[in-house]
């Protein structure tokens, strides 16, 4: 039962973080209908920028500065790079976001080197918060679920109650229209773009002491983070939520509980081969839960994709 | 442009020249381990140190047979088995006779293998692989070749040693295995399994489980198992990221009893734990720099350290497998006769820079050396790793550790 509660609290955190990034990369998809594939690696900017603010000045001003200065840098990309691939279509744009990122990559590594940062959490942080039967769960998670819970209660009063967020909105789904009112498009999506990458480097600011800072980082967490927007629906914030909390949980008990599959398959009435190297299934008899932990959310996904195609929460096609 | 064409056409001569030059007079070891991707860092840590032993200990002492250079290529085996029998094929067409390759035993029997094929059918062209790190104990028991020698001590022997620490502690009641879901892993397990119920029949395995090598993001709910589990030791030869993650989600889970790895050191991972993991990791390796053994070994550590500030050696026997290589080199009386050099390999004693001999078993062709356990803390620290104030102080020493450890290997010899 304690190790349930434990686990809630981390499936939490761990969908929360996914959550910073996906909303992110699901506004600029609804928006400009182009995937961006360096999402991720403005992530890594986010924490790697942090580290080397932080190793200056401290953990909080990095908090507070790398996502600006992502965020600037994601609106630049858009502005002198994006809109004027734009035009030759999606294609070019999803050459050039993939580009993106592995330049991002190159840059990372040849200004910090290969090796994992010391990137670490503030002092103040640095205590238990409090522990379930043994195990402790760090002030730092506790706080990274605040920031996280804020980010999308901000974010959700500005895109419903306020007149930037219905002009963001209205842009997303009748730009020319828009544009004929007298808003200026442009700025819109660029603006967007520019949040949805500062949120990026949030996340990537308060995972970088977690996760760890280090090139690979952006890679491991790219693909789930599609898998998680394909999920909760293409262009929709709550699918976005709902999706990362539940890829979160599921990832989080997956590898919590050793459940082997030999107790599965006897239960279905199977017999255990006496000789398990001649058996075409030992591959399955000796699997267990956390094995196959990573792989489930791409389950999921294939299933979403089957059943629900346009996701949990998605209006439209992909 | 036309200016440009000559720069590049005078580079091309200048540096087939150089390669010429290279034909010409210098013993060449082709070092096969990934240069690029999540491995690199321990790669080029491990090229690093290659190049610094080559020049301090050979070249600068006027090389073998009365001036040879050693000269090291760099080969990119990008951490895939494919891409590494390549990339050996490719050097020995370029009729370079020493593989030198450590890291992963997945990719040390692929090579070993390919060069046990090659010498059989090519009598003419014989090569030798020099395995500096892959430690699965069947490269020297049933996966044995003459062709193959291994440097370090593998997963038996350090388990051996590393359980023999462990069961002086009266307080352990309750062990955790976990590893990385490969060869070596399993071998970690296995052994692990073997020495505790052997040496200590009272404590109890309360977890044995391999998770998937390089694909874990947070280790969190493992660490959550491995506390509710009621351990109060773990045992792990996790490498690289892997090592990070899982040491660090354990500690901050509230973990206080003692983490017992392989490879806890150095690329950036001895930085990452710092102050956390004080006094809670242990480490078990072959040439520990602390406490120093001798003022050379200083020096040496400390002068690779001013070139290389960057790396560390965190591999200490690629020394030993330099120095031993120039030995038998020098002994057999040729670099091109690998049998001879096999054979002058096969029971060589050696004065190893970091302290005790190193024996080359002839039936298995095993390293036999001095193996430590090391904790992890910033006291006595003459040299720190990672550029911090952390690094490895030995505690306890097993002298000539599995020299009488049994072997299954039967090799044909040439």
């Amino acid at each position: 039962m304690e190790l349930v509660v434990i686990n809630i609290i981390d499936g939490l955190v761990t969908g929360l973080l996914l959550f910073m990034l996906s909303s992110g990369l699901t506004l600029i998809f609804s928006m400009m209908g182009v995937l961006n594939f360096a999402h991720a690696s403005f992530y890594m900017l986010g924490a790697y920028f942090a580290y080397q603010i932080s190793s200056i000045t401290g953990f909080w001003m990095g908090l507070l500065i790398a996502p600006v200065i992502v965020g600037v840098g994601g609106a630049l990309v858009e502005r002198y790079g994006l809109r004027r691939v734009h035009q030759f279509g999606h294609v070019p744009e999803l050459i050039f976001t993939f580009g993106l990122a592995l330049l991002i990559e190159e840059l990372v590594q040849f200004f910090w080197g290969k090796n994992q940062m010391a990137y670490e959490s503030p002092e103040t942080l640095q205590f238990a918060a409090f522990a379930i039967g043994g195990n402790s769960v760090p002030a730092y998670k506790v706080f990274m679920i605040f920031i996280s819970v804020g980010i999308f209660l901000g974010l959700l009063y500005v895109l419903t109650r306020t007149r930037v967020g219905m002009v963001i909105q209205a842009a997303l789904s009748y730009p020319r229209t828009v544009e004929a009112l007298g808003h200026n498009v442009p700025l819109v999506f660029m603006g967007v773009f520019g949040v949805g990458t500062a949120l990026a480097g949030v996340a990537g600011v308060i995972a970088g002491p977690v996760l760890g800072t280090f090139p690979g980082m952006a890679v491991v967490l790219g693909s789930i983070v599609f898998v998680t927007i394909v999920i909760g629906g293409l262009g929709s914030l709550w699918g976005a939520l709902v999706a990362s909390l539940l890829i979160g949980w599921l990832t989080t008990f997956a590898a919590s509980y050793n459940v082997e599959f030999e107790t599965i398959l006897k239960f279905f009435g199977m017999e255990k081969p006496e000789i398990m190297s001649e058996s075409a299934l030992r591959d399955i008899w000796t699997l267990t839960l956390p094995q196959i932990g990573p792989i489930l959310p791409y389950i999921l996904m294939i299933l979403i994709l089957v059943f629900r195609p346009n996701g949990l929460f998605g209006k439209r096609d992909a | 442009m036309q200016r440009f064409t000559k720069i590049v056409a005078a580079g091309i001569v200048t540096t087939s020249m150089s390669v010429m030059a290279g034909f010409a007079d210098t013993v060449r070891i082709a070092f096969v381990d990934p240069l690029s991707g999540p491995f690199a860092t321990t790669g080029t840590n491990g090229l690093a140190e290659y190049e610094f032993a080559a020049e301090e200990l050979v070249n600068k002492k006027g090389g073998v047979l009365g001036g040879k250079q050693f000269e090291i290529v760099a080969f990119d085996n990008k951490m895939s088995g494919k891409e590494s029998l390549i990339q050996v094929q490719v050097a020995i067409d370029q009729g370079i006779k020493f593989i030198a390759q450590g890291n992963s035993s997945g990719i040390a029997h692929a090579i070993t293998d390919a060069v046990n094929k090659h010498n059989r059918r090519n009598p003419d062209n014989r090569v030798l692989f020099l395995n500096y790190s892959a430690v699965d104990p069947a490269l020297t028991n049933e996966k044995c070749n003459f062709w193959h020698f291994r440097f370090d001590a593998n997963a038996d022997i350090k388990m051996d040693a590393l359980t023999d620490v462990m069961a002086q502690n009266s307080d352990l009641k309750k062990v955790y295995l976990i590893g990385q879901d490969y060869s070596f892993g399993k071998a970690v397990a296995d052994a692990a399994v073997r020495d505790l119920t052997a040496k200590r029949p009272d404590v109890e395995i309360v977890g044995n489980e391999l998770h998937p090598i390089g694909k874990v993001k947070d280790f969190t709910p493992y660490a959550r198992k491995i506390i509710a589990s009621g351990a109060d030791a773990m045992i792990t030869g996790n490498w690289g990221a892997d090592m990070v993650g899982l040491g660090k989600a354990v500690i901050e889970a509230g973990f206080t009893g003692p983490i017992y790895t392989y490879y806890a050191a150095s690329n950036g991972i001895t930085r990452t734990f710092g102050e956390a993991g004080k006094g809670s990791i242990y480490l078990v390796a072959e040439g520990l720099q602390n406490p120093p053994v001798s003022e050379r070994m200083s020096t040496y550590v400390d002068a690779f350290n001013a070139k290389y500030p960057d790396h560390d050696i965190s591999q200490a026997r690629i020394t030993n497998v330099v120095e031993m290589l120039a030995k038998a080199i020098d002994e057999a009386g040729s670099d091109t006769d690998v049998v001879a050099i096999a054979n002058a390999l096969e029971g060589m004693t050696h004065d190893s820079i970091w302290g005790g001999k190193v024996f080359m078993r002839p039936q298995d062709h095993q390293a036999i050396q001095n193996v430590h356990v090391g904790v992890h803390t910033d006291e006595d620290m003459r040299h720190p790793l990672d550029n911090s104030t952390f690094g490895i102080l030995g505690t306890n020493t097993v002298e000539m550790a599995g020299a009488e450890s049994e072997t299954t290997c039967k090799m044909d010899r040439p």
